[in-house]
C-alpha cells in the first residue's frame, strides 16, 4: 500500500468545514430548544388525564418512533410541496429534528413525570394549588432532573442524526463533507476529519448538557 | 355553630364501601382525635375533608365553603383545610423556607417578602428557624415533619387534618412532633387527627371518635370513651392497645 495521506487537501476546504460545523451547531440548538419544549407539553398532555390529548400525542409519539428519521427528512422536504408547503432545505431539516426529538423526548419526559411520587401531588391539592401549578411548581423539575441524562443521551443522537439532513441538501456538516471528498477525491482524510469533527461536537454537546443540567437542577437558597 | 359539618358520608372504591353514612361536626378549637383498627375508614375520611378522597353521597362543609359529590372545584374548602401527612411529603427540590413559601405565593398571590416574613414564623413556631435553607433530605424524619407543619400552617387554614403524622417516625422523634401539635392545640387550632398515639390523644384531645367498619361507633370525651366503653368493639380496641 503506497497511499500517502494528504490532510492539507482537506484543510484547503476550512471554511467549507466552518460552515458545516456552523449549521450543524445551528441545527442542533434550534431543534433541541423546540423539541425539548414539544416534549413538556407532550408529557403534560400524555399525562393530564383527558383521554383525547393523551390518545392524539400517543399517535404523533409512535408515529415518530416506528419510521426513520430519513423518511420523515424526505417526506416533509419532498412530500410536503404537493401539499403546496414548500420548505428550504435547512428549514425542513430544523423541522424534522423538531418533530422527531419532541416524540422522542415526549417519551423520556413522561417517564420523570410518572415517577413523581402521589404523595407530592397530594401535597400540592391540599394546599389548594391547581393542576396547571403542581405540574409547575411541584412536578416537572424534578422530573426533568431525573431524566436529564437520558434526555441528553437523545439530544446528542439527534445531533449526530442531522447528518442525515446532507439527503436534502442542507449544508451542515456531513453535506460539507461530501462536497469536499467530491472536490478532491481525498475520501478518507475528509471523513476522518468529519468524524473527528463530531465527535468533538458530540463530546462538547454532552459537557455543555451535563453543565446547564448542574446549573437549573442545582439547589438554590431562598431569595425574597 | 361547627366550623366542620359531614352529613351522610358515603364512599365507596367499587363494591367496597368504606364509609357507610357517616355524621360528624367539630367546633372551632375543638381537638378531635379519629381512632379504630386499620381498615375502619379513618384515614379515607379525614382524606375526603380535603376532598383527596371524593364522596359519592353526602356533604362536607368547613365554615361556608360546601362540598357536594362531584364536585370538580375544590380550591375554597381547600384554602380553609390544611394537611399533614403520614410521609411528610415535602417538595424534595425546595428548601423548608422555599417549601413553606410556595403556595402562598402561587395560590394566594401574596408578595415574597410579605411571605417570607410568613414562613419564618411559621418555622419559628415549630422550632425551625434555623432550618430555613436546609433541604428536606438534610433533616431528620421529625424536622421534616415540623417543616410539613409550617407549610401547612402559612396557609391560615381554620382546621388542620392529621394523618397519622407520628407512624413513619423513629420512636425518639415522635414527641418533637407531638409537642408542636400540642401548642397548636393549646393555641386554640381546630384539629382533626388520625392517630394510634392513644396517650397522646387521651392527654390533647377533647373528643375522641371510635370508627369501625365504616361507622362512627362511638364517640366523646377521652376519659368516658376509654373507661367506660359502650360498645364490645371499642372496648376489645382498647385492651388492644392499652396492652402495649
Amino acid at each position: 500500500m503506497a497511499y500517502s495521506f494528504d490532510f492539507p487537501a482537506v484543510f484547503d476546504y476550512t471554511p467549507v468545514l466552518v460552515d458545516g460545523v456552523v449549521l450543524t451547531a445551528a441545527l442542533t440548538v434550534v431543534s433541541t430548544v423546540a423539541g425539548v419544549s414539544i416534549g413538556i407539553a407532550g408529557a403534560a398532555a400524555r399525562t393530564s388525564g383527558v383521554k383525547a390529548l393523551d390518545t392524539a400525542v400517543g399517535v404523533y409519539v409512535e408515529v415518530i418512533r416506528n419510521t426513520p428519521f430519513l423518511v420523515q427528512l424526505f417526506f416533509i422536504f419532498f412530500g410536503l410541496p404537493t401539499l403546496g408547503i414548500r420548505l428550504p432545505e435547512w428549514q425542513a431539516a430544523v423541522l424534522a429534528m423538531v418533530v422527531n426529538l419532541g416524540a422522542y423526548s415526549t417519551e423520556i419526559i413522561r417517564a420523570g413525570i410518572q415517577a413523581t411520587p402521589r404523595g407530592l401531588i397530594e401535597a400540592g391539592e391540599s394546599l389548594a394549588m391547581t393542576r396547571a401549578e403542581i405540574f409547575r411548581h411541584i412536578v416537572i423539575k424534578p422530573a426533568m432532573k431525573k431524566i436529564w441524562p437520558a434526555l441528553s443521551s437523545q439530544i446528542v443522537i439527534v445531533m449526530l442524526g442531522s447528518s442525515v439532513c446532507s439527503q436534502i441538501a442542507a449544508e451542515e456538516l456531513t453535506f460539507a463533507a461530501n462536497f469536499i471528498q467530491s472536490r478532491n477525491f481525498r475520501p478518507f482524510e475528509v471523513y476522518f476529519v468529519v468524524t473527528a469533527l463530531y465527535l468533538g461536537l458530540a463530546v462538547l454537546l454532552r459537557w455543555l448538557l451535563a453543565r446547564f443540567g448542574n446549573l437549573v437542577f442545582a439547589r438554590r437558597a431562598a431569595r425574597a | 355553630m361547627s366550623l366542620v359539618k359531614l352529613t351522610g358520608i358515603h364512599k365507596s372504591y367499587g363494591d367496597n364501601e368504606v364509609l357507610k353514612g357517616i355524621d360528624l361536626k367539630v367546633n372551632e378549637g375543638q381537638v378531635v382525635a379519629l381512632i379504630g383498627r386499620s381498615g375502619s375508614g379513618k384515614s379515607t375520611l379525614l382524606r375526603t375533608i380535603n376532598g383527596l378522597e371524593r364522596i359519592n353521597q353526602g356533604s362536607i362543609e368547613v365554615d361556608g365553603a360546601c362540598v357536594d359529590p362531584g364536585q370538580s372545584d375544590l380550591r375554597a374548602l381547600r384554602l380553609k383545610v390544611g394537611m399533614v401527612f403520614q410521609q411528610f411529603n415535602l417538595f424534595p427540590h425546595l428548601t423548608a423556607g422555599q417549601n413553606v413559601m410556595l403556595a402562598p405565593v402561587v395560590v394566594k398571590k401574596q408578595s415574597k417578602a410579605d411571605v417570607r416574613t410568613i414562613a419564618e414564623e411559621a418555622l419559628a413556631k415549630v422550632g425551625l428557624a434555623d432550618k430555613f435553607d436546609a433541604y428536606p433530605d438534610q433533616l431528620s424524619g421529625g424536622q421534616q415533619q415540623r417543616v410539613a407543619i409550617a407549610r401547612s400552617l402559612a396557609m391560615k387554614p381554620r382546621v388542620m387534618l392529621c394523618d397519622e403524622i407520628t407512624s413513619a417516625l423513629d420512636p425518639e422523634l415522635v414527641n418533637e412532633v407531638l409537642a408542636v401539635v400540642r401548642k397548636l392545640a393549646e393555641e386554640g387550632m381546630t384539629l382533626l387527627l388520625v392517630t394510634h398515639e392513644m396517650r397522646f390523644a387521651r392527654e390533647v384531645c377533647d373528643t375522641l371518635v371510635f370508627m369501625h367498619k365504616g361507622r362512627i361507633a362511638e364517640q366523646g370525651a377521652p376519659e368516658e370513651v376509654f373507661t367506660k366503653p359502650a360498645t364490645p368493639e371499642l372496648a376489645q380496641f382498647i385492651g388492644m392497645v392499652t396492652e402495649r
